[in-house]
């Protein structure tokens, strides 16, 4: 009872006095209007959202020093000045109030210490024990490489990077591991992304990323959705969409589905079938192009090969389980060739009864949508994210696209569309375009061809041999090397790969926590990967760093540094390229090597990858200036003193733009321009645009390679035969489907209101409140067979774990009886904890939309 | 002491007795004055206090509930209070701000079954049955979901889905190329429990909770929507209208109650002589 | 006045004895508090709601029968919870004594009590007069105003039920009412508030006329008038009767129905006159007349209880 009478009165008199008042009350005085005074010297400059693929552009409004304001940008031909409710909030994921400041290390006793507690340390005490914990791996692995071609090299350290790193961020990364560290052990959490979409591309034509644009949301009659939850995942482009639905007469809009989601609201045709069955719906589409003759001949003769797939290849699951060595054919990506006739044989099994009985579609829903596939007067556009692409079999699922769309030659024209989304802001842009894949290097080149490796140390000035020719550890091997100890220095940048890969409990924590193994995490926030760290370092994010990004359509925005990043928090670029100084080509590079080029005998890896008269080929005077005179900081180029990003930027250009390139039609206009454009859609030829690739009159590059082209004819250069590839793959089964025990299926996904692992969006109050918790989406018939009602906690297990949340029946997601739907944007619920770490195993993506699980009573 | 004494005391004259109970009776006749007034101005709820499900009309509820608190700890989301004394709401009685937290529109209503004196209507037994209110898109000029950004927050939370609020897509002429998603409550199924309102994301909400008085218009009593009774009656209410034909010039249809004058379209036939690409045209070889 | 009451009977049989039923009786009101917030406080549910209707392990119902009745009065028919509830407290006050809900239970008490023990402490002599029927009026008033008005005014004003809502669910302006009663019993009468004016304490009252536990004065032989129970009774006029009605024939049991059970005068008495009894007893004792017959009041006037009453 220390408090006085007079304290107690008077706290008695604030309580009442705020009491009176009513506290928050709503419409109370605080709504007014802004005040027009204080929009005055706000400094407004253009940047890409932070969040989706779709690109969208705001002008982000600084005034000393702070984001104060954004804007959808009104003359940004995507959004034209709209923004979802993400983007509307994007000032505020700056301003969480827990943004990491300092770098902060486990110690115990004022020594690292995997067990230690998280303490504060200076960036010179991070690196120092970082570096010296990967030298310690690297020398591990430069005795284990001592007998070994260049093709059979490994490496003990490895980094995971991210759709949402900036173009330079990328490519400096993919420089520093694959030719300074000599590791391909550099994977992006696009592997959880957009994978298998890559190896679809790849195997259909050769060449990665759309051939068409967004314009084709304009153009088409039909839209066919399959597993793109666009209404609420790619909100801007679904209001485009929809705006086509309602204007163009005789629009209709088919939604495949394993449930109800938001985008059924406008589905003239919507689906819903048994998980894993879309092949066969596939399949069958094709089936009654042919049964129907509906097919292009004159296309399928002159543009396309039939090839057929292996089969039975396994589950992308650790070698010694059960369905691994089950499987014929584990992991074998070869393709066959085939024909027309022995397609047409193959997809003939797919017969509606069967397919609507094995789909549990009704049969004029199927036929609807393959109607509509093969009418000739109808352009068809079709999208899909993560219902196909995080799929067991999601090559199969975008080939199966692709297929239909061939053989009805409805390609690459305005309308006509197989178009895979993005789920991240450079999905495309950075970890697709700059080889931040394992297997990848700058512009489509891989690491498993001599001559493309020889090409990009050419490029980088580096002796012949430095690239590793082995493709490295991909995400999900990643944390399986981790557990087994094999992989032992991790760098996990721009993600939180702890709340998003698969099986947390049985891999990805025993991985990150195995005492041989030195974690280190870039983030701006403490994520849950941050929370199983060793190391943690604060990073400067979006608009405190000048960036770039590329979207789904090939565009590709930059913007420049707004604002500072807080406390000691630096840009993951700046942090690759200053880790990089703390290697001297001795540590990394074996002698025979250093002597093929001795000039770089003693330099340290910053020197030889990024002072290289290249990188710093662009004088920085200390400041950025926009053509209106606006000024504005850029701290890497000021702490490295010249223009890191431009000179970043040219040299990658020297990988897709100019006559010497290995393969075409990935050019890029020069750095400059796209600081005036609202992002240009590459190939950029001659300062042109291109919308539609592969089609004379669109592609310019139609007639390079073909120059006997017919007018307005399209020609498939990714493959040197200039066909596209119609690739047969039968339905199989799911890795896991339910049982007698885990009697459900588990599909995840997002929500619109929170990015991924909520990281961001989980701090801004006003998202939260929108929605602050994940919960289980399931039907009423199943809750009510479970005792569960509306609101009520429930576990939900898996045979790898178990977490609680809130039953939901009346949400905006309606599951089918036998399925339940949980977001996985809730650090308090990771949901990865249930999930299974089964992978297709062309593309090693994880199937994040199919395992068993059972919901009881908490 | 006195008082004890005067009554116990062994004469109370009858003068004395009358002017005694004459007092009394006028000091709380008084006192009953100032209560009835004070009653009058303490019932009055403001608008921006809901009562929780099955409340009975507010001038009934004020008379059955007895202020025990037992709804207010029933309900699993915390969400109601009980109003203390110099608050804006009858002391003691239960309300919940939509804005703070919204009725979690529990299947058994439990905060209902709690209620001793049906000052909770125990006739309620279907929670999409409750009238709590009635939530408005008041401000249509904050709701960033009326400019066309895609938000629908509101649309999302909302328990009663696809039927207290929709969504109706609009053809957003500014941006040319977008949809706008505006969202419209529709007061036969909106139960007032102000999911809405707690989450719109707006600094303040757009979309607000009323008492259905206050928010609900009525059309004039002699008019009818046709096309809602053409509706409801499954056809039209009169001899329906007789076929139409037209002379048109070959190649032309004319479609009766829709699209009006329309060119045929012929299969294999491009619908318009003009590419939708106007690419097509500029990069036309030879054109001029 | 005597400032402290009860001085010799501390004196003579210790301080817990001369505070045994006023610490009895803090226990009860502290400990019905303490069931009532162990649920918002610690989590434990054991009772929830509050004095105007509550619920107990989800199983007893107990609702306020006055306020119920102006519930009714109002127009609303209550749940049959309600009703079960309202009928349990009127039985279990009209056996141990209406206002034993005053003493034993009510938070105002608390107040009252503490305005009381002021008075004397620092000398305060509240001299203001008002009847103690005043109460009935105002009981009237309570019933006539959801009658008239379909509103439960009442609750508006009600200390009783503000002091006990507040302490649970939050007291708002709540404690400026029971300043008010604290300076009003303080500086204007003397009991004002509990012993003339309480609508509640009055309507308990009435349902406790003939309750089976009593305060009587079977020792009045030995009382030495002192007066420290007439100056620690919060109803000094139901003693006399009892103490001094021997001459008359009456007593020696408290038959007053404004006697609140609270069992001070059994504290402060250093000659050990007063004691609680079960009316029950009377008709054990060899009392010809039957207990039901009339009021107890006038039962026990012309049977005055010679010997020491048990309990």
């Amino acid at each position: 009872m220390t408090m006085t009478r007079r304290e107690f009165i008077k706290s008695q008199a604030v309580l009442a006095a705020a009491a009176a008042a009513g506290v928050v009350l709503p419409g109370g005085a605080s709504a007014q209007a802004p005040d027009p005074a204080a929009d005055l010297g706000i400094r407004w400059d253009k940047a890409p959202c932070r969040f989706c693929g779709t690109g969208c552009s705001v002008l982000v409004g600084v005034k000393d020093g702070h984001v104060v304001a954004s804007q959808g940008d009104p003359d940004a031909p995507v959004n034209r000045g709209l923004n979802c409710i993400k983007g509307y909030f994007l000032p505020k994921i700056l301003y969480g109030q827990d943004r990491l400041t300092q770098p902060l290390l486990r110690k115990k006793d004022g020594q690292f210490h995997k067990d230690g507690e998280f303490e504060a340390v200076s960036w010179d005490e991070a690196f120092d024990v970082m570096a010296e914990q990967w030298k310690k791996s690297i020398r591990r692995s430069m005795a284990e490489n001592q007998d070994k071609t260049v093709d059979e090299m490994t490496s003990r350290v490895g980094m995971f990077g991210s759709g949402q790193w900036t173009v330079w961020e990328g490519y400096a990364a993919s420089k520093l591991l694959k030719a300074g560290l000599r590791s391909n052990n550099l994977d992006p959490n696009a592997r959880h992304c957009m994978a298998t979409a890559v190896v679809g591309f790849m195997r259909a034509f050769g060449i990665d990323e759309p051939m068409g644009c967004y314009d084709d949301l304009e153009h088409a009659d039909v839209f066919v959705l399959w597993g793109a939850n666009m209404a609420e995942m790619h909100p801007i482009l679904w209001s485009r969409l929809t705006d086509t639905r309602l204007s163009r007469p005789g629009c209709e809009v088919h939604v495949l589905s394993t449930y109800e989601h938001r985008c059924f609201e406008l589905a003239d045709n919507p689906i819903v079938f048994t998980p894993q069955t879309d092949l066969a719906i596939l399949n069958y589409i094709a089936n009654y192009i042919i049964e129907t003759k509906s097919y292009d001949q004159a296309f399928i003769d002159k543009h396309v090969q039939f090839e057929t797939a292996t089969t039975d290849i396994g589950y992308g699951l650790r070698p010694e389980h059960p369905l691994e060595k089950r499987a014929a054919n584990a992991g074998v990506d070869k393709k066959l060739p085939s024909s027309f006739e022995e397609f047409a044989k193959q997809v003939a099994p797919y017969t509606l009864e069967y397919t609507s009985e094995l789909s549990g579609v009704p049969q004029e829903n199927l036929l609807r949508l393959a109607r509509a596939y093969a009418d000739p007067n109808k352009k068809v556009s079709s999208f899909w994210t993560m219902g196909f692409n995080q799929h067991t079999r999601g090559v199969w699922a975008n080939n199966g696209c692709y297929n239909i769309h061939l053989l009805m030659g409805k390609i690459s024209e305005p309308g006509n569309s197989p178009f895979s989304l993005t789920g991240q802001p450079s999905a495309c842009g950075t970890a697709r375009e700059v080889g931040t894949f394992a297997h990848r290097l700058p512009a489509d080149l891989v690491v498993t061809k001599p001559e493309h490796r020889a090409f990009a140390e050419k490029i980088w000035k580096l002796p012949s041999g430095t690239v590793p020719g082995k493709v490295g550890y991909h995400a999900v091997l990643m944390h399986r090397m981790m557990k087994d100890g094999k992989l032992n220095c991790y760098w996990q940048m721009c993600n939180n790969n702890m709340q998003a890969a698969a099986n947390l409990n049985e891999e990805s924590y025993p991985g990150w926590r195995n005492p041989e193994v030195f974690v280190t995490v870039s983030d701006p926030y403490p994520t849950v990967s941050a929370q199983a760290a060793d190391l943690v370092l604060p990073t400067a994010m979006w608009v405190e760093k000048e960036g770039a990004y590329g979207n789904a359509e090939r565009r590709t925005q930059f913007w420049r540094e707004q604002v500072s990043g807080p406390g000691q928090s630096k840009s993951d670029l700046w942090q690759i390229m200053e880790f990089a100084k703390r290697f001297k080509v001795e540590e990394v590079w074996p002698p025979e090597l250093i002597e093929t080029m001795p000039k770089y005998a003693g330099k340290t890896l910053y020197q030889v990858l990024y002072t290289n008269g290249q990188v710093d080929r662009f004088p920085f005077d200390g400041k950025v200036v926009d053509d209106r005179g606006n000024e504005y900081d850029n701290h890497e180029s000021k702490d490295f003193g010249y223009y890191v990003q431009k000179g970043l930027f040219e040299e990658y250009r020297m990988f897709n733009t100019g006559p010497d390139i290995l393969k075409r039609g990935h050019e890029m206009a020069e750095f400059g321009a796209y600081h005036q454009a609202r992002g240009l859609r590459w190939p950029v030829i001659d300062g042109k645009e291109t919308l539609w690739r592969f089609r004379e009159g669109y592609d310019p590059h139609v007639r390079h390679y073909n120059p006997e082209v017919t007018k307005g004819d399209v020609y498939f250069y990714g493959n040197a035969n200039g066909r596209a590839n119609i690739i047969f793959a039968p339905y199989e089964p799911a890795a896991e489907s339910p049982d007698a025990e885990f009697d459900l299926w588990l599909c995840t996904g997002r929500v619109l209101e929170h990015w991924h692992s909520g990281s961001m969006t989980r701090r801004v109050p006003e998202l939260y409140r929108a929605v602050p918790d994940a919960v289980i989406y399931m039907s009423k018939e199943d809750a009510k067979e479970r005792r569960l009602r509306d609101g009520q906690v429930a576990v939900i297990s898996t045979r790898r774990g178990e977490i609680k949340a809130r039953v939901e029946t009346r949400g905006r997601n309606r599951p089918p009886n036998g399925l339940v739907f949980v977001p996985w944007f809730d650090a308090n619920r990771l949901v990865n904890k249930l999930t299974l770490d089964a992978t297709d195993p062309l593309s090693k993506e994880t199937d994040y939309k199919k395992c068993a699980c059972k919901v009881v009573r908490a | 002491m006195s008082t004890e004494r005067q009554k116990s005391g062994k004469t109370l004259d009858r003068r004395q007795f009358i002017a005694s109970v004459m007092k009394t009776a006028c000091g709380v006749g008084l006192l009953g004055l100032g209560l009835g007034l004070y009653s009058q101005g303490a019932t009055s709820l403001p608008a921006w206090a809901i009562r929780p499900p099955g409340a009975l009309p507010e001038d009934d509820f004020n008379g059955a509930c007895i202020r025990c608190g037992l709804c207010v700890r029933d309900c699993p989301f915390d969400m109601l209070h009980l109003a203390k004394l110099g608050e804006e709401v009858p002391t003691g009685t239960p309300y919940f701000i939509a804005r703070e937290a919204g009725c979690e529109m529990c299947e058994d209503i439990p905060c209902v079954s709690a209620c001793p004196t049906n000052a909770l209507d125990h006739a309620l037994t279907d929670i999409r049955e409750a009238d709590m209110g009635l939530a408005v898109l008041i401000d249509q000029e904050s709701c960033i979901a009326f400019q066309g950004l895609r938000c629908e927050v509101c649309f999302n939370v909302c328990p009663v889905r696809g039927e207290a609020i929709t969504l109706d897509m609009q053809h957003n002429a500014r941006s040319g190329k977008h949809a706008r998603f505006v969202p419209v409550v529709h007061s036969e199924h909106c139960t007032g429990c102000g999911k809405c309102e707690e989450a719109c994301i707006l600094d303040v909400a757009a979309i607000k909770v009323l008492p259905r008085h206050l928010a609900k218009g009525q059309l004039g009593a002699h008019y009818r929507l046709g096309w809602e009774q053409k509706r409801e009656a499954g056809g039209a209410l009169v001899t329906p209208d007789a076929e139409h034909r037209y002379n048109l010039p070959e190649g032309m249809e004319y479609e009766h109650g829709g699209r009006g004058l329309i060119p045929e379209v012929v299969p294999g036939q491009p619908a318009s002589p003009v590419p939708d690409n106007p690419l097509d045209v500029l990069n036309r070889k030879g054109a001029l | 006045m005597n400032a402290f009451p009860g001085r010799t009977a501390r004196a003579e049989q210790g301080w817990f004895k001369a505070h045994k039923w006023l610490l009895l009786r803090r226990a009860s009101q502290l400990g019905i508090l303490v069931l009532f917030l162990a649920g918002p406080l610690a989590g434990i549910w054991i009772v929830t709601g509050n004095l105007s209707a509550s619920m107990t392990l989800e199983v007893l119902p107990l609702t306020d029968p006055l306020l119920l009745a102006q519930s009714m009065l109002s127009g609303a028919w209550p749940v049959m919870s309600g009703l079960i509830g309202a009928l349990i407290v009127l039985v279990f006050y009209a056996l141990v004594g209406g206002r034993v809900f005053c003493a034993w239970v009510c938070p105002v008490n608390l107040v009252t009590d503490l305005a009381a023990w002021l008075g004397r402490r620092l000398d305060i002599r509240a001299s203001g007069r008002i009847p103690r029927d005043a109460r009935y009026w105002l009981l009237g008033l309570v019933l006539l105003f959801p009658l008239a008005t379909g509103v439960i005014a009442w609750e508006y004003l009600n200390p009783v039920s503000i002091a006990h809502r507040g302490l649970i669910f939050g007291m708002g302006w709540g404690w400026t009412l029971l300043l008010a009663v604290l300076l009003y019993d303080l500086f204007v009468v003397r009991r004002g508030w509990c012993g003339h004016l309480c609508p509640v304490g009055a309507f308990y009252g009435l349902i406790g006329v003939k309750p089976a536990v009593r305060v009587a004065a079977a020792g009045r032989e030995r009382c030495d008038d002192c007066m420290d129970c007439f100056a620690i009774c919060p109803e000094p006029q139901v003693i006399k009767p009892a103490l001094k009605g021997a001459a008359q024939g009456i007593g020696p049991l408290i038959a007053d129905m404004h006697c609140t059970n609270c069992g001070r005068c059994i504290d402060v008495c250093g000659k050990n006159v007063f004691g609680f009894t079960l009316a029950y007893r009377r008709a054990g004792l060899g009392l010809s007349e039957p207990v039901g017959d009339g009021a107890s009041a006038v039962a026990a006037t012309r049977h005055p209880v010679s010997s020491q009453p048990g309990g």
